[in-house]
């Protein structure tokens, strides 16, 4: 049967099971449009700017674990959505991002509406293409979707000109793909993995360190079994939060610029060092030199071969998918006669607990003007543990991070990579499509939430039961932090003058809005918000001016020169 | 140190840039980097010269590595290999120029491929640095173009570079 390009495209979304296109229609993608008109297999998600439908995608396959797709127009629209795929790259999210293009023939002659998506995409992306030839259509969507997905994952865009999709083909989807260019490594090897429990078993102040590896390759479960089997300390990088339930008693929390001080002492201190599925980046080990002050030998499993010693030199590097891996180390632990240094150990908790009783993340709980961290403490109790938090990014996302116990994989959306103010809205949004029933809150600040407050109107239109969480101090509170600290108080451009009335701003889109400013408040407000089950809440809590997020490990210096608050 | 990386690629537009990209966005060194099609249409083989320390040099591998449309990887520096490289100059050739130049020519083994009233133009083979050596060797006054391809490289022997 002879389809038009537009059907096509249509039709292989539905062979790919997918359940949300979020997008925006423009002149280069009616076709496209006039064929989602005639189907309703998928649900056509329109939001108020192409930035969000990305970050809406992007966040819908982070809960998921599915892949995202996100539909824009040619020119301004594929460049509104650059933002959004590069978030996307930086953090190995699988995602599908169609673009409309300029007819063929149009293509270099600057026309209407024209950009060069697949030149300006490419440093930011999996891989990307051009369908110039409808036959090739169908088949690139089928690779698209295989690229994005295995692997380690990331966005992959397919630019469409407008002429392909109005021409007719004969459709046929490619049952399977097979690319000679793109073959990833799955299984580990085993002498690899042998020679890793070996170490592991002698160690004598070991050490895990698990990152978004584990969230991605849903590999949560046999990490658990793993860190309990050995009885270990373990630590999450920021991206790996919720891979290890944070209330157990193994986990020393978050590590890393603003991790605990247990997570970042033991990362400097211990002698063996498990990494799985993280990559060492800068904000995690602080300054390498100082780093490898201390002896110790590194063990790293990660999908990419190009992750592994390329900011810290590795002595068993292991290539594969994680849970694959880890699935080969349970079994050879089952099997070897011999357990971890049981003295070693007790000796090493010692020190751990040493550490983890100076309770870094301390803070005075009995202000009447709102901490921060109070809020996400109350914001944990009130959902028990059991929302799917978004966040934007600066201190909020830090106190996030830091007293939200995030107890399962993939709760826990943010932009950990690009670090790109205004997701924490749209990400609320994709994942409340894909978890319609779930508890969805939104953590933000005065200076986030304002990059993408348009989407006020999409949650408007699909009745999308969100809770803001607007923790506003009227700063943007993590350039002021470092300002404060290293500039001298100079603050520059960092105060947020003449913000809107928040509440009136919600209720003129139709939704509740709550202004809170004492902390006896706090609490209730939280439960008469969440109890609110069908209706999208904006609350405003007027937090400390100057709280800073503490440990911090400042910029350039070692993991155990952190700061504490105690310490100032 | 020098390396000289050999890689098979899908025959596609944009492959290219591809290469070229990851290297200006991660800032490694290209000294010359050629590519042409094989004997097999679908494929491109590129040389890339490079320069770095072994981690950087281990990262440019995997990073070319994990392109989608890259098929095959080679540090031919890691073993026994033959570099040439191609140029054509132009130099001046009166008066007694005309007859060093040839001269010159023929101690470097290279061809005059062009004649005119005032000029030669001549073709060199060879690595690199006999490249360099010719262009020192002649007065630089007389040199009124050069073009050069930079490096292709083969491994020596059995050591094949095919898919």
């Amino acid at each position: 049967m002879q389809l038009t390009g537009a059907e096509i495209v249509i039709r292989s979304l539905h062979e790919e099971k997918v359940e949300f296109v979020f997008g925006y229609p423009g002149g280069a993608v009616l076709n496209i449009y006039d064929a989602i008109y005639q189907q309703d297999a998928f649900k056509h998600v329109l939001v108020r700017h192409e930035q969000a439908a990305v970050h809406a995608a992007d966040a819908y396959a982070r809960s998921t674990g599915k892949v995202g797709v996100a539909l824009v127009t040619s020119g301004p629209g594929a460049t509104n959505a650059i933002t959004g795929i590069a978030t996307a790259y930086m953090d190995s999210i699988p995602m599908v991002v169609l673009s409309g293009q300029v007819p063929t023939a149009a293509i270099g002659q600057d026309a209407f509406q024209e950009c060069d998506m697949v030149g300006i995409t490419r440093p930011c992306v999996k891989h990307n293409f051009l369908v110039k030839d409808i036959k090739d259509l169908a088949a690139t969507m089928k690779k698209a979707f295989y690229i994005a997905a295995s692997g380690r994952p990331g966005p992959v865009v397919v630019d469409i000109p407008k002429d392909i999709t109005a021409q007719t083909a004969k459709f046929e989807y490619p049952e399977s793909v097979s690319l000679r260019s793109y073959n990833p490594v799955l299984k580990g090897h085993s002498g690899q993995i042998k020679k890793a429990l070996k170490l592991l078993l002698e160690a004598k102040r070991p050490m895990i360190y698990t990152g978004g590896g584990v969230v991605l390759g849903d590999a949560s479960e046999l990490l658990t079994q793993l860190v309990r089997k050995l009885g270990f300390p373990m630590t999450n990088t920021l991206m790996g939060l919720g891979g290890y339930p944070a209330t157990d008693r193994q986990c020393l929390g978050m590590l890393g610029m603003h991790g605990t001080l247990e997570a970042n002492m033991a990362m400097q201190e211990c002698d063996v060092l498990l990494a799985v599925g993280a990559r060492f980046d800068d904000r995690v080990i602080g300054n390498p030199a100082h780093f490898f002050e201390n002896p110790r030998k590194i063990i790293h499993i990660d999908v990419d071969p190009s992750s592994i010693s390329k900011r810290v030199k590795v002595d068993v590097p292991i290539v594969g998918d994680v849970k694959s891996v880890l699935t080969d180390m349970l079994e050879l632990l089952a099997e070897s006669d011999k357990g971890p240094n049981a003295n070693a150990l007790k000796a090493w908790w010692q020190q751990i607990n040493a550490w983890r009783d100076r309770n870094c993340l301390n803070y005075n709980r009995d202000s009447a003007i709102i901490k921060p961290q109070y809020v996400i403490e109350k914001l944990w109790e009130v959902t028990k543990g059991d929302a799917y938090v978004t966040s934007d990014v600066g201190q909020h996302q830090m106190w996030a991070a830091q007293y939200y116990k995030f107890d399962k994989p993939r709760r826990w959306i943010n932009s950990g990579g690009l670090g790109t103010m205004g997701v924490g809205l749209p990400y609320a949004m994709g994942v409340q499509f894909a978890h319609r029933d779930a508890q969805v809150a939104c953590i933000t600040g005065e200076g986030s939430i304002q990059m993408n407050i348009q989407e006020l109107s999409t949650c408007k239109q699909y009745h999308l039961p969100i809770k803001v969480i607007l923790l506003n101090n009227r700063y943007l509170g993590m350039v002021r932090q470092w300002q404060e600290f290293f500039y001298e108080n100079r603050y520059s451009e960092s105060y947020m003058d003449s913000l809107p009335d928040f509440v009136k701003l919600a209720e003129s889109y139709g939704h509740v809005g709550m202004h809170i400013e004492q902390s006896s408040d706090v609490e209730g407000a939280l439960k008469e918000a969440f109890a609110m089950k069908d209706r999208f809440v904006f609350m405003n809590f007027i937090t400390d001016q100057k709280e800073n997020v503490f440990p911090m490990v400042p910029n350039g210096k070692g993991l155990s020169e952190i700061i504490l608050a105690e310490d100032l | 140190m020098r390396h000289i990386i050999s890689l098979l690629m899908e025959n596609e537009a944009g492959a290219l840039s591809r290469v070229a990209g990851l290297f200006s966005a991660r800032a490694y060194n290209i000294e010359s980097l050629t590519v042409a099609p094989t004997e097999d249409a679908t494929l491109s083989r590129m040389t890339i010269v490079t320069s770095g320390s072994d981690e950087v040099i281990e990262q440019i591998i995997k990073q070319l590595n994990k392109l989608v449309d890259v098929v095959k990887v080679l540090d031919l520096s890691d073993g026994r290999h033959i570099e040439r490289e191609l140029m054509l100059v132009k130099v001046k050739a009166t008066g007694v120029h005309r007859e060093e130049m040839k001269r010159m020519c023929d101690i470097f083994r290279g061809r005059i491929i062009d004649v005119a009233d005032g000029s030669y133009t001549i073709e060199l083979t060879g690595s690199g640095s006999k490249l360099d050596a010719f262009l020192e060797a002649i007065d630089k006054s007389a040199i009124l173009e050069t073009v050069r391809t930079g490096a292709s490289g083969i491994g020596r022997g059995d050591r094949i570079l095919k898919v």
